[in-house]
């Protein structure tokens, strides 16, 4: 296929497949928190790290990593505080750190609005073999925590206060999930883009709380469609010529869509079959008249052409 | 040397910040203690069970958890939390096993595959609460009396030796208390030392050794029963017990004018 004759093609592939599976498994437990767009403040805080490494001549992957694991830590640590004001200083927190991006670039050589457009949205062409490397490192550490710690950081997540109570290191599990979290955000840089990959942590995961039905299935789920929308969208920019980062999410977005959809409809179709036990008074058993007949592991009983099969506190028709 | 007491309160203030909400407190729990410690609301009693689980701040006095300095206390595994919650809450959806399995993390090392005893311990947790049928379920698809019953499954996976429950019966149907006091007896026959914060000890009444009343953030009686009835203690458990509660001879009828005040509104809440 033409795309992989290019070189920046090629690494800008590989490099949306690491974030395609990293981004979600971390996001999960963001959403599990309700701290959805927790991943956002910390990407407007990397731009202005981007932007000091651009000044300064360094590698910006270098220096967003910095600013935003430091902004992470201090974002959690304020949080850990708990108090009102908490809220109103990550807010100053974050337009610092994207309006501190926006002049700074400006100010830095060779600085320009499509430059700051291609590290706000993404862009397949500037992902370098440098860069590649550095994520590849941070995306095998990333889920080999995320992953490996997955029933501790289950449990502070789902449950904070109980994680405290039965003596679990919650503030170390927290600031951990931050820092991950920045990691993410880095990994994510060059093709999803700095405002974007919240977007790529968050909306797998709706798409599995519409399907899956336990944690594991979620994660498994939400890492899947985190890949294929990625590596998809990657691709699809190439064709369209459109900014990597938007495809991807837009893609994403319509996934999610589609699932939600699909899940209404099969909730609907299966409220249908229930029947409440204000509509249906009468209590089969063995003893009842109705027909029984055996259905996998249970039994049904034949009322007025339905088969019936007891489920909690009401029957199915199956 | 006897057994040090499984929790012990010297003086003790605890509050939010540097704002006390319960304070002077005295109070020894013993292994095998069943003990309901209830009053109206704001009295104290969740602040009391928070401070010794330390999610508050215990301001002046000394709390000791097995005869360590709570502060120094390391075993936190051997107490087990309920906490007062109608549902189990998450975004993501989870599985009772899911849930539960997450009451056995303090025993199991930070990383590595999950053991053969910590899988026993949590199918026998579900068990206890009479949820094994539904252990691969959504916590999400679960009535909220079923939800209870998980978050008590979690506390138990932990295999603790004190449980400590926040309002484990309100809110809960009849049928679900009742299964909830069949789990507890069981569990107490199996020599859990109990702490149950509770507006309501009528359900409660066939498990209870020990009533202990709080009123404006302090303890105003505490009092052991006997099985069917209640007698004045006579143990030297009871600190500084005031005024004995010898002269409610059913406590579990809750008909006493005392009994009533100190239940408050519980009666209207359930």
């Amino acid at each position: 296929m033409e795309i992989f004759d290019y070189d920046f093609m090629q690494r800008a592939l590989v490099a949306s497949l690491l974030v395609g599976v990293t981004a979600p498994v971390v996001g999960i437990y963001l959403v599990q928190r309700r701290l959805a767009l927790i991943g956002d403040g910390m990407g407007h805080v990397a731009l202005t790290g981007v932007a000091i490494g651009l000044l300064t001549g360094t590698a910006p992957v270098f220096t967003a990593l910095i600013f935003a694991v430091a902004a992470a830590i201090l974002i959690e640590l304020l949080r850990a505080r708990g108090r009102a004001t908490a809220d109103v200083l990550l807010a100053v927190i974050f337009y610092g750190g994207i309006a501190g991006g926006v002049v700074l670039i400006g100010l830095s050589q060779g600085g320009s609005a499509a430059k700051l457009n291609a590290y706000l949205f993404g862009a397949i062409t500037t992902t370098s073999a440098q860069d590649l490397v550095v994520f590849a490192g941070l995306a095998i550490v990333v889920l080999l925590v995320a992953v490996g710690l997955a029933p501790r950081l289950f449990a502070v997540s789902n449950d904070e206060e109980y994680a405290r109570a039965s003596g679990m290191n919650v503030l170390g599990l927290n600031l951990l999930l931050a820092v991950l979290t920045a990691a993410t955000v880095v990994i994510s840089m060059r093709v999803v883009g700095l405002l974007l990959i919240s977007a790529l942590m968050i909306v797998p995961n709706a798409v599995a709380q519409q399907i899956a039905r336990s944690f594991r299935g979620s994660m498994v789920i939400a890492a899947t469609v985190g890949v294929s929308v990625s590596v998809t969208g990657t691709a699809s920019s190439y064709y369209l010529e459109t900014p990597s980062g938007g495809t991807i999410v837009l893609l994403a977005v319509a996934v999610f869509i589609v699932a939600a959809l699909a899940a209404t409809t099969v909730r609907a179709a299966h409220a249908r079959r229930h029947h409440s036990t204000s509509e249906h008074r009468h209590e089969h058993g063995v003893d009842c008249g109705h027909e029984i007949v055996a259905h996998e592991d249970h039994l049904d009983y034949v009322h007025d052409g339905h088969r019936h099969a007891a489920h909690g506190a009401h029957y199915d028709d199956h | 040397m006897s057994t040090p007491p499984v929790i012990e309160l010297r003086d003790v203030s605890i509050g939010y910040e540097d704002r006390p909400a319960v304070a002077g407190i005295d109070l020894t729990v013993r292994t095998g203690d069943v003990l309901a410690l209830i009053g109206p609301n704001g009295s104290g009693k969740s602040t009391l069970v928070r401070g010794i689980l330390g999610l508050a701040t215990v301001l002046t006095g000394d709390v000791q958890l097995f005869g360590v300095p709570a502060p120094r206390f390391s075993q936190r595994y051997r107490l087990g939390y309920v906490p007062q919650r109608h549902t189990v809450g998450g975004a993501i959806p989870s599985t009772v096993e899911e849930v539960v399995g997450s009451g056995r993390l303090t025993h199991r090392p930070w990383y590595g595959r999950t053991r053969a005893d910590d899988r026993a311990a949590v199918s026998q947790a579900i068990e206890a609460v009479g949820l094994s049928d539904r252990r691969r379920s959504m916590v999400a698809t679960l009535s909220g009396g079923q939800q209870r019953r998980v978050l008590i499954a979690r506390a138990l996976a932990g295999q603790p030796e004190v449980l400590i429950m926040d309002e484990p019966t309100a809110g809960v149907d009849a049928e679900n208390q009742q299964a909830l006091v069949r789990t507890l007896l069981s569990l107490v026959g199996s020599g859990l030392t109990l702490v149950v914060v509770t507006h309501e000890i009528a359900p409660l009444r066939p498990v209870l050794t020990r009533v202990v009343a709080m009123r404006g953030g302090q303890i105003v009686h505490d009092d052991r029963l006997a099985p069917g009835g209640l007698v004045s203690d006579s143990s030297g458990d009871c600190h500084e017990a005031p005024r004995p509660l010898s002269e409610v001879s059913r406590l579990g009828e809750a008909q006493s004018p005392l009994l009533d005040s100190t239940l408050g509104t519980a009666g209207r809440e359930i």
